[in-house]
């Protein structure tokens, strides 16, 4: 089993402003692909068009061998988006009710999963408040949850550990471990460097240009650097005396 | 099974928005209530046809311009039940008898006093022979007809389009701008299933708002009802469902809550100035075929129709069918406008 994103050539513009210029990049099953780049760089952009949500302007974008996008193989992704997407009137439990009967859960399976994920998210014990008396973390986890119902073979991640306290967020990291080991492919896109290392697979976005790929050492040892961000900057054009 | 979901989702949020749920079905009652009480009715211009020897019809004719001749009492008779005119009057000395159209109270009035007046100005031996009060009948409505009881029943057809639009376009509208249409898009989830489950899940509480709003005319405010309520139940859910469709449509094209607001005077007051509540008759003419375009002008004159005529399901079928065309196309026009977001 090879490749389970293959991103070939994928241009994107917004009428005349280019978002994305020429983005070629694979991701292969079991793999954590990290992005990383600034706010602005296109990374949004790049995963919705990969969750099928946008369409490229050219190039091509193959999902588990299917063109997206692709009603079916989107049931196979779980995506969280940038803004934590939840519906504020409603408590934990019934937001997760609806996304998961959106994707066929229903019964004891429903039951099930709802109880996995909030545990998986330490957030069995408020399940039953509305959700728009979550903090900011708090949602952020309920979104994370939301995404990992249906366990799906692909997750895709936008900045998923903003405001996330350390502690929280090094758990979260654990699980996304334990899930790529077990089978899943997971995209995640950050603009916190220190974040980056933990991805198997980097792809720094500057400006819409895919600037550097390969792994954390790899990057880091191409650059002579000693921090991702170094090797960042060394690819973004700026060179340091040493 | 997805749209059930959606369906079920949306019933449980409003039931937490408590305040939004009080403006859908208390703020229609409120404003019924205060038009019953300080509405005033204002100046007509009637239509009557007079049926008579010739010298009274001239004599008629020429101290008032409401007046027009008619040969033969039932085709006066039908044109006022086609409500080409407001009245009929029959002069058949010694007797008089005046027949109104009876559905527009103003109209009524306006109708009674114009004949009085002319008769009252007929030559002496004329006079003489008709000084016995004029027998009225009504061909709708009675004689303690309000004009409350007139333009009741747009009221109520404008107040379910009004709220109905604005808060399911608003619902729709906040889907986008939490971004929690973005997570549908990204599930399986079809655009039309969206849309379907939307006009389900506010159906549901349209269905109560039409019924209560009615009932509460009927039976506490006492307009006039002449046909069945649940007609005029199912005519209002019609208007309430098309509403609920160009909302959701609209909300497409505003970027927040304000810009929602701003297709109020758009969309919605125009639609109170050709659906009939003010008479189209004296409007400039090439703005006239506007009022084929709103859905209030078929709703609100179906609610009039079976309130103050009794129509029934014959009567009033055609305009049930344009509210049902226009949900479909406003639907449909909603599913091809979600592809902005998501082209699947």
């Amino acid at each position: 089993m090879g490749s389970v994103i293959k991103v070939a050539n994928v241009s994107k513009n917004y009428r005349s402003h280019q978002v994305l210029k020429n983005i070629g990049l694979t991701v292969n099953k079991n793999e954590i692909y990290g992005l990383l780049g600034p706010s602005g760089a296109g990374k949004t952009t790049l995963v919705k068009m990969i969750a099928g949500i946008e369409i490229p302007t050219s190039g091509s974008i193959s999902v588990l061998d299917s063109s997206m996008p692709n009603l079916k193989i989107m049931t196979q992704i779980g995506f969280m988006a940038q803004s934590d997407a939840l519906y504020g009137e409603l408590s934990g439990r019934e937001n997760l009710e609806f996304f998961s009967s959106i994707y066929g859960l229903k019964g004891q399976k429903q039951k099930e999963r709802i109880h996995q994920v909030t545990e998986l998210v330490n957030l069995s014990s408020f399940l039953q408040k509305p959700v728009n008396q979550y903090s900011g973390g708090m949602k952020r986890r309920l979104s994370l949850a939301a995404a990992l119902l249906h366990e799906p073979q692909i997750l895709i991640l936008d900045e998923p550990t903003v405001g996330i306290d350390p502690v929280l967020r090094q758990s979260i990291w654990d699980e996304l471990y334990k899930l790529s080991k077990s089978g899943t492919t997971i995209l995640v896109t950050t603009h916190v460097m220190d974040e980056a290392e933990k991805c198997g697979q980097l792809g720094m976005l500057r400006d819409g240009k895919l600037i550097a790929s390969g792994t954390p050492q790899e990057l880091k040892n191409f650059t002579s650097s000693t921090s991702i961000e170094d090797a960042f900057l060394y690819f973004g054009g700026v060179h340091r005396e040493n | 099974m997805r749209i059930k979901a959606l369906v079920i989702r949306i019933i449980r949020q409003f039931i937490r928005d408590k305040r939004t749920l009080a403006m859908m079905f208390i703020a229609p009652l409120l404003i019924l209530t205060l038009v019953n009480l300080v509405f005033s009715s204002n100046d007509y211009e009637p239509k009557i046809g007079v049926v008579s020897d010739q010298k009274i019809v001239d004599l008629l004719r020429s101290s008032d311009n409401a007046f027009f001749a008619y040969q033969n009492a039932s085709i006066a008779h039908q044109d006022l039940a086609d409500e080409k005119l407001d009245a009929v009057l029959e002069v058949t000395l010694p007797s008089t008898s005046i027949t109104l159209e009876g559905s527009n109270p103003t109209a009524n009035k306006s109708s009674i006093t114009t004949i009085e007046k002319a008769l009252r100005s007929l030559p002496n031996q004329d006079t003489e022979k008709t000084k016995n009060a004029p027998e009225i009948n009504y061909l709708h409505g009675s004689a303690d007809m309000e004009t409350f009881d007139y333009i009741g029943p747009f009221l109520i057809g404008f107040f379910i389009f009004f709220f109905v639009f604005l808060i399911s376009g608003v619902s729709f509208l906040r889907e986008r701008t939490t971004g929690t249409l973005e997570r549908l898009l990204a599930t399986p989830m079809r655009r039309w299933e969206m849309v379907v489950g939307y006009v389900i899940g506010f159906g549901i509480f349209t269905i109560l708002q039409s019924a209560i709003i009615v009932s509460f005319a009927i039976y506490i405010l006492d307009i006039m009802m002449a046909g069945s309520i649940w007609l005029v139940i199912l005519i209002t859910l019609m208007l309430a469902i098309t509403a609920l469709s160009l909302g959701t449509l609209l909300s497409a094209f505003a970027t927040n809550e304000l810009q929602m607001i701003q297709f109020i005077p758009l969309v919605v007051v125009p639609q109170v100035f050709f659906s009939g509540l003010f008479s189209i008759e004296t409007m400039a003419e090439w703005l006239k075929p506007l009022s084929i375009i709103m859905p209030l002008t078929y709703g609100g004159e179906a609610i009039r129709d079976v309130m103050i005529q009794g129509d029934g399901w014959n009567d009033i079928y055609g305009n049930v069918l344009v509210l049902i065309g226009f949900s479909l196309l406003f639907m449909i026009l909603n599913v091809l406008a979600l592809k902005k977001h998501r082209k699947l």
